[in-house]
């Protein structure tokens, strides 16, 4: 295997792997909050679309992943108010975020493109890579790791935020205990919903950048269902993870070089249908899935937030 | 003074449809304010899908022939629902069901009567749903794996499966490139009732009664409400949670697959693209708002097969992305999942004085 090859599949495994990764942690945070998100799809298709529309008419990708971030900040808060304040069963509010974003995107891709007509096959501003002085010149690492868009390089920064702020600080302990035992962050004086709120939006928020990155930095462009169930791969990984951000680090690599082999495969011209080719993530997913609850099994608990989907009622404690 | 909630004593026996009703209403004035964002007119919107879809005796009968797939797979994931089993993987389900019964109408003619060709795709396809609904439950009982994401990976393998069929070996050698299968011969059409609306109703209807007969009347509708209710209170009193997902999935996905076989016999008479248009992720809705009840489920089916016509036809009459009837699905759910709570407890404002009244008064 030369070189050239193994670096341009390392590359769309962190390509491929970076949106997986923001849209996961969104998960992780929300979840970890004891709040169910399954809109990870709708929220991040949805902000996909807003992105590259955004990012097209007004002429910039900045402005693309703001506007991302603000429409998962609103459907964010859709779900808070739904699961958090109406006590509403988290499966099917998860579920309808996803309908409705998916349905919203379809929408705005038929409509928001150059007077009133589709956005695909558009070219907007979009992310480019910015190879990084010296850490290029890594073999291997440097082409595949530091050849990359800004945002990308801003999710290497976040991945050690995000274990600090979990495991070495007061509020990422408030975090990882109001899933567990809301009744107890309650007794401690600390605002359970608002802690929730706070991390619905914020995970959320994630799972919006997830989406742009997909549309201005990945795929650079608008497709029919340009998520592909990237959102429920995510959900997945959040299993594998056992909910912690580093083992997400791994899950995301993984599966990001699941797309590279098939990206790469599809290239290649193989006699493979393309059809089996393109079942290769979900498939990989249900093994996954199945290893991981098997062996994890042994280890009596998988991780699960205890308080993962269960309302917070102050006036049932009695 | 301050609004409080207060669980209601007698959260059973709401049998009003006060919420759905307001939760329509609002879905449709949120939905309004969406459509004015993007330039639309809505009340000329809603007249175009409302005259499209309930508005002419043919408009009805498109709006029944959308609604066929919907009862059955909505009758499928509500009967899962019951026991908090979440299986959306009734797109998946169905398109099994599907490819089954076009197996056996192109590959079967000459092994089979003409006479039992449609008993025979009827019965390939409750099987092939079937099985695609067992696996999930299998994992689950199991192991306890996840089956939110089982049934949805599913569904994409399944859908896949149907995409490799009718653009490879199954392809119509005659089809001049379109991509399909050969039409099935005419005995494995299914008959309709009248003009386009086929037997797949009769299904749905006996489908209905099978699950309320189920619910109401066996040990298994019994335990299945039980363990929706409270798994933990069902496991203590023996009932094998596992055994009744299997079961439960069976059902669930064997109504499924007697949707595709519908759809491809019914309809479009050959195995294509157009099989998986979403019936299975819309059904979730339909559970939702029928409040799993089989009788709703139909009632519900047929909304919503309103609405999906009436999509279509803003697309056709106005330009506009059929898409706004997916918002719109999305939209009446938040609202129902919204004023549920107003099934459970009861809004109260209270002022300091009579506080300390009604709080003695629920302890």
């Amino acid at each position: 295997m030369n070189e050239a090859f193994f670096i341009s599949i390392l590359v769309i495994t962190i390509r491929a792997g970076a949106s997986l990764l923001y849209a996961t942690f969104g998960a992780i945070i929300t979840e970890r909050s004891g709040i169910q998100n399954l809109g990870v799809e709708g929220i991040m298709i949805a902000s996909a679309a807003v992105s590259f529309a955004a990012a097209f008419h007004f002429g910039s990708a900045w402005i693309g992943v703001g506007a991302a971030i603000l429409t998962g900040v609103l459907l964010g808060l859709i779900l808070a108010l739904l699961t958090i304040t109406l006590r509403a069963e988290q499966v099917v509010s998860g579920l309808a975020i996803t309908i409705f974003g998916s349905g919203l995107a379809s929408f705005m891709g038929q409509r928001l493109g150059p007077g009133s007509t589709t956005m695909v096959g558009l070219q907007g501003p979009s992310f480019q890579r910015i190879p990084i002085p010296y850490l290029i010149e890594i073999p291997y690492i440097g082409p595949s790791l530091f050849n990359q868009d800004l945002l990308i390089y801003i999710l290497y920064l976040i991945i050690p935020i995000i274990w600090f702020y979990f495991y070495k600080t007061r509020k990422g302990l408030e975090l990882r205990a109001v899933g567990e035992n809301p009744q107890a962050v309650d007794a401690l004086g600390i605002n359970v919903t608002r802690l929730r709120f706070t991390y619905t939006i914020i995970g959320a928020v994630f799972m919006s950048i997830a989406g742009a990155h997909l549309s201005l930095g990945y795929l650079q462009g608008w497709a029919d269902n340009i998520t592909g169930g990237r959102g429920w791969i995510a959900i997945a990984l959040v299993i594998f993870s056992t909910w912690n951000p580093l083992r997400a680090v791994l899950g995301a690599i993984l599966f990001g070089g699941i797309n590279a082999i098939q990206f790469r495969m599809q290239a290649a011209g193989t006699t493979l249908p393309s059809s089996f080719l393109n079942m290769l993530p979900y498939l990989a997913t249900i093994l996954v899935l199945i290893f991981i609850t098997w062996t994890e099994k042994f280890r009596k608990r998988l991780g699960t937030p205890t308080a993962l989907g269960i309302p917070f009622v102050r006036e049932e404690k009695r | 003074m301050r609004i409080q909630l207060i669980k209601k004593t007698n959260p059973k026996g709401i049998t009003n449809l006060t919420i759905p009703i307001v939760s329509f209403a609002l879905a449709l004035l949120f939905n309004a304010l969406l459509l004015i964002i993007f330039g639309i007119n809505p009340i000329q919107a809603y007249t175009v899908m409302l005259k499209g879809s309930l508005g002419s005796p043919y408009a009805l009968s498109e709006t029944l022939v959308k609604a066929i797939p919907l009862m059955l797979t909505g009758l499928g994931v509500s009967i899962a629902f019951h026991m908090h089993f979440w299986n959306i993987g009734a797109e998946g389900q169905l398109a099994m069901g599907g490819i089954a019964a076009a197996f056996a109408a192109l590959f079967l003619q000459d092994s089979i009567a003409p006479a039992l060709m449609l008993p025979t795709m009827i019965i390939l396809g409750i099987i092939a749903g079937a099985i695609w609904g067992l696996i999930p439950a299998i994992l689950k009982s199991s192991l306890g794996v996840n089956e939110i994401l089982t049934t949805l990976m599913m569904n994409y393998i399944a859908i896949l499966t149907v995409e490799y069929l009718y653009l490879g070996p199954w392809r119509d050698p005659q089809g001049y490139g379109f991509p399909g299968t050969a039409k099935f011969p005419e005995y494995a059409w299914l008959p309709a009732i009248t003009g386009r609306i086929h037997y797949g109703l009769i299904f749905a209807l006996i489908g209905a009664v099978l699950l309320w007969l189920i619910l109401k009347f066996t040990k298994l509708g019994y335990e299945i409400r039980l363990i929706g209710e409270n798994p933990k209170a069902a496991r203590y009193s023996g009932i094998n949670i596992g055994r009744n997902i299997v079961i439960v999935m069976l059902l669930s996905g064997g109504l499924a697959g007697i949707a595709g076989m519908a759809e491809v016999a019914g309809i479009s008479r050959r195995l294509y693209t157009g099989l998986t248009v979403g019936y299975g992720y819309t059904a979730i809705i339909v559970a939702w708002l029928a409040n799993l009840n089989p009788w709703g489920v139909l009632i519900v089916s047929f909304l919503m097969g309103a609405l999906l016509i009436g999509g279509d036809q803003l697309q056709v009459a106005m330009q506009t992305p059929a898409a706004v009837a997916q918002i719109l699905q999305g939209a009446i759910l938040f609202f129902m999942l919204g004023g549920s709570i107003f099934n459970r407890y009861k809004l109260m404002i209270i002022s300091g004085k009579q506080k300390e009244k009604t709080e003695a008064e629920h302890e």
